[in-house]
């Protein structure tokens, strides 16, 4: 009698414990089904606001779908620009621009600096460490009032120079990923090619840089992502209207475009699209760079 | 034949001291000179103009500690550095909910990388574009008026969201939970993996329960990243700007923050003397918080590592 009062029991035990299971499964998808519906609906409505006409604009609700998906002139002029100097298509070059010579930048500096200190051993290493990380104290957006008058008196504000300059500068993250991809690249490769009458600059050149493509693939999406968003140093320090970089592109478009959000999203849809596709393709390479960038500690 | 390869070997050893020592300087000036040249330089000119009364051309004189005595009575300058309660306060819901769908994330839903791309996307959205999405967003009448409206409240009930000064924080500070919450779901999403998942099935044999296998499993494997985390983002309030000023119009409607203040102290009102004391007193307060965190990691969880100073000086350097 006792067995079996015990299995039925154990039964309907399984049975509530599978039923409760399964609401807290749907529980979970719902919850994270929300979650994405909130991170993207900013996104969406802007996406479907930016194909409709300016008539269609004033007429509809701000979330009614557009008449035509293929009403690409809102895209068209954001493309174009207002005046030339505006057009998204020069932003873009601009931009593409800054983030190329930036990233090849941080690239050298970050891999170089981290084969000295991970690698050679003299006096002032602990010392240049020491800099580095006393540097990530002091928060960068506090002196940005110095800065800007540094960059006045270097003759550097307004200048495409100056803003890469800068924007290469204060660049921890950088040094941090590669020192620690140096730590933890074997030294038998630099002692066996020394030994074979490598010099130090070939050791680097010729057999760690190529080594060490995951951490640059890493920096350049890192840093790269980072350049091309960056708008308050490009909106302080290129603001004579002569350079646009796509953030400050899309700032100057309140002025001519004050209300208009349908053609105001189509610029900023179109901005999102580097991003996204580097995001795509480099995944992983994102999400590890993340980790090592926020443990910086 | 060894005396006559004795010489060779030691030229060629002085050769590459001559080497390593080029190698050093020439790999290291210059990421040298640009940390002094944009964090040494401009720290010590800051210190230095934080008591003097002056413009960008100007210098009025030495005042001492008047810029500092002016902050600290102005409750022009003490609300906007109590704005960042706002931010902290949204810090933790975002800290939170990105560690609730961390947690969910990780124990094998179907399709959890395409959701983790999604949560995180927002991330990678320029801070201009994001001004002008949730202005949009906002603006009365259109999409989440729309939405609200939708699941019945009537728009009379509904406030101007980036008007209204009993809300207009809230929503900006939402545009940042919105913006970083993905990221640091996947950071939490990583530490996780990394626990060992014998531990889980240990937790289950033994008849634990999702929620202890969280608290006790989850929980401690990723504190660290957690706490770092947490007090990154607290720090990150104290600084925040990037929501008022994109999407609030430059802190219009009383959501100006500390930083919004600095910034049009010194490029509105051309006040680099005040500007610099103001951005002192924020960096004071930024660093008594790290500090704070590294003690903290120090000592009461004694589980810090640091490739700048702690590993790395122990490593033995090879040449």
């Amino acid at each position: 009698m006792t067995t079996i009062r015990n299995t039925s029991d154990s039964l309907r035990q399984n049975q509530t414990a599978v039923v409760k299971k399964t609401v807290l499964r749907a529980l979970s998808y719902l919850a994270v089904i929300l979650a994405c519906f909130i991170a993207l609906l900013p996104v969406v409505s802007a996406f479907t606001v930016s194909f409709k006409t300016a008539e269609e604009y004033g007429t509809t609700n701000a979330m009614a779908l557009p008449r035509s998906f293929l009403n690409l002139e809102n895209y068209r002029q954001v493309w174009e620009g207002n005046q030339p100097s505006q057009s998204l298509l020069r932003a873009f070059a601009t931009s593409g621009l800054v983030v190329i010579i930036v990233v090849s930048v941080s690239v050298m500096m970050g891999s170089m600096l981290g084969y000295v200190l991970n690698r050679f051993r003299f006096p002032g290493n602990g010392l240049i460490r020491n800099l580095f990380l006393i540097a990530t104290l002091i928060p960068g957006i506090a002196m940005q009032v110095t800065t800007y008058q540094i960059m006045t008196d270097m003759k550097l504000v307004n200048t495409l120079h100056g803003y890469i300059i800068l924007m290469s500068g204060t660049d921890v993250i950088s040094i941090y990923i590669f020192l620690q991809f140096f730590e933890n690249l074997d030294t038998a490769l630099d002692e066996s090619a020394v030994l074979e009458g490598c010099t130090y600059f070939g050791v680097f050149f010729r057999i760690l840089l190529p080594l060490t493509r995951p951490a640059i693939v890493t920096v350049a999406v890192l840093k790269g992502v980072g350049v091309y968003n960056e708008y308050y140093n490009a909106n302080l320090y290129l603001n004579s209207g002569k350079f646009y970089t796509v953030s400050t592109a899309l700032y100057s478009f309140s002025g001519p475009y004050k209300s208009q959000f349908n053609i105001i999203c189509a610029g900023v849809l179109l901005t999102l699209l580097p991003p996204l596709i580097l995001f795509l393709f480099f995944q992983k390479q994102v999400y590890a760079g993340l980790a090592s960038g926020s443990v910086k500690g | 034949m060894s005396s006559a390869a004795a010489p060779s070997l030691r030229q060629r050893k002085k050769k590459r001291d001559w080497q390593k020592i080029l190698l050093i300087v020439t790999f290291s000036v210059v990421p040298l000179l640009l940390l002094f040249l944009f964090t040494y330089y401009p720290f010590i000119k800051m210190i230095r103009f934080s008591f003097f009364d002056m413009s960008y051309t100007k210098n009025r004189g030495f005042v001492g500690l008047k810029n500092y005595a002016k902050i600290f009575s102005k409750d022009e300058y003490v609300g906007a550095m109590l704005l960042s309660l706002y931010y902290m306060a949204g810090a933790v819901v975002q800290l939170s909910l990105a560690l609730f769908f961390a947690t969910l994330l990780s124990s094998g839903m179907r399709g959890n990388g395409l959701f983790k791309g999604i949560l995180f996307f927002p991330f990678l959205v320029n801070g201009i574009a994001i001004g002008y999405i949730f202005k949009f967003f906002y603006t009365r009448g259109f999409v989440l008026d729309t939405v609200l409206q939708s699941i019945g409240i009537p728009l009379e009930a509904l406030p101007y969201w980036l008007r209204d000064q009993s809300v207009n924080n809230w929503s900006l500070v939402f545009t940042s939970v919105w913006k970083y919450c993905g990221q640091n779901m996947v950071l939490f999403i990583g530490a996780i993996a990394s626990i060992d998942p014998t531990l889980y099935e240990a937790a289950t044999i033994d008849g634990a329960n999702k929620w202890q296998q969280f608290k006790a499993i989850i929980l401690p494997g990723i504190k660290t990243v957690f706490m770092l985390n947490l007090i990154l983002s607290i720090t990150g309030s104290l600084s925040a700007f990037e929501p008022a000023y994109v999407v609030g119009s430059m802190g219009a409607n009383g959501t100006a923050t500390f930083f919004i203040k600095i910034h049009q102290m010194a490029h509105v009102n051309n006040k680099v003397g005040m500007a610099c004391a103001m951005a002192m007193v924020l960096m004071f307060l930024i660093l008594i918080f790290t500090v704070a965190q590294r003690l903290f990691f120090r000592y009461v969880m004694k589980d810090s590592e640091n490739t700048f100073n702690g590993k790395a000086n122990k490593a033995k350097a090879l040449w």
